[in-house]
């Protein structure tokens, strides 16, 4: 895993999270790590993405952390899934769901994507 | 009362919900906030019940509770299919009070609003892992489709193997594009409607028949 650790609030610091180091968490580690960044106002980048169900809890637990005066959420893009990849219901029988894919995940109130293909996500990130 | 009675009562219970596995299926409405999940929850309640089921507002997370309206009997060619509608509170990923106060609501009820908004999302989440059949996704076709939301929440479906029909709302509006909607998702079957005026309701409720019967 690459972490730039910065600076004391000049700076936009970015967590890039490895496929690896996120296969030997828990979802819900998976999702405390992510959210733990987010909270501190960073943007977590994973290599290989998140489960549909992980996605889901993720979406819950970010829910149920939203205040008034804080944390309003999250802003999350991921490249859409290829189709022809897609096995259907015999490649999910046969574990060959595809998840990896790359996911940039930042608070909402400073992160706002600005173009999203299926190639380029192309994001501001603004300072707290 | 006795004995017996206790067990009649167990064993017709159990025969219910044998029947009701079999036969009820719980379809979920889903869709962003003000996708028009609530007015076609309504207008289906409405054709084959005669009731509603709540409140429709051009305010975002106007349902912010999963309501359910049980027994929902939709005839179709001589044949009936029974089903529980679930309205869900819009899902999304952000929540800002601040977006209500451009809606004239007071910051008091704009906090709540947002609080309550958020149990709403986290409530829709629940359901949609646990305790549905089936899934209705509404769109608003005036919208762009390509939002991670969508994205995310159809995978989440499709991983759950849960039949869904995309329903393409607001036809009615000029701006409507049903094109982009079936693009958007070219692996399910989309079915254009307006809720609001009543618009290809017959092939909303072949499709239903045929998808969740
Ligand atoms: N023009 C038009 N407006 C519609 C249609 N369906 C719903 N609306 C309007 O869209 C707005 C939102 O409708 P709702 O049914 O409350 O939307 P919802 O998806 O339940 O929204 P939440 O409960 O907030 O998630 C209301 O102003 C409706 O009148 C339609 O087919 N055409
Ligand atoms: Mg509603």
């Amino acid at each position: 895993m690459a972490e730039i650790t910065a600076s004391d609030g000049d700076g936009v610091q970015i967590d890039l999270i490895s496929g690896e180091r996120m296969d030997s968490l828990a979802s819900m580690e998976k999702i405390r790590l992510i959210l733990d960044g987010v909270h501190e106002g960073n943007i977590v980048i994973l290599e290989e993405g998140l489960s549909p169900d992980e996605e889901s809890k993720l979406i819950e637990v970010t829910m149920g952390e939203i205040n008034p005066d804080g944390f309003n959420g999250i802003e999350i893009e991921t490249y859409p899934k290829s189709k022809t990849s897609d096995g259907g219901f015999l490649g999910r029988l046969m574990g060959k769901q595809e998840t990896k894919k790359l996911t940039v995940i930042g608070p909402a109130n400073q992160i706002e994507t600005l173009h999203k293909d299926e190639t380029l996500i192309s994001a501001l990130v603004s300072r707290q | 009362m006795g004995l017996f009675t206790d067990i009649k009562d167990s064993i017709s219970r159990a025969a219910d919900r044998l029947f009701a596995t079999d036969s009820q299926k719980r379809i979920g409405i889903y869709g962003p906030p003000n996708a028009g999940k609530t007015t076609l929850a309504n207008r289906i309640a409405r054709d084959w019940t005669g009731d509603a089921i709540g409140p429709e507002s051009h305010v975002p997370h106007e349902t912010r509770r999963a309501r359910r309206k049980e027994n929902v009997e939709i005839k179709r060619n001589g044949k009936s299919v029974s089903i529980d509608i679930v309205d869900t509170p819009g899902v999304t990923t952000k929540v800002d009070y601040n977006e209500f106060l451009d809606y004239d609501i007071e910051e008091e009820d704009a906090v709540r609003r947002s609080r309550e908004a958020t149990e709403g999302v986290a409530e829709a989440m629940h359901w949609l892992r646990e305790d549905v059949d089936g899934v209705i996704y509404v769109l608003d076709s005036t919208d762009d489709p390509f939002t991670q939301v969508n994205t995310m929440l159809v995978g989440i479906i499709e991983s759950q193997n849960l039949p869904v029909l995309i329903f393409a709302n607001k036809i009615d509006l000029d701006e409507a594009n049903v094109t982009r909607i079936e693009n958007a998702f070219p692996q399910h079957e989309t079915v254009e409607l307006s809720a609001l005026e009543g618009e290809n309701m017959d092939e909303v409720y072949d499709k239903i028949a045929e998808y969740f019967g």
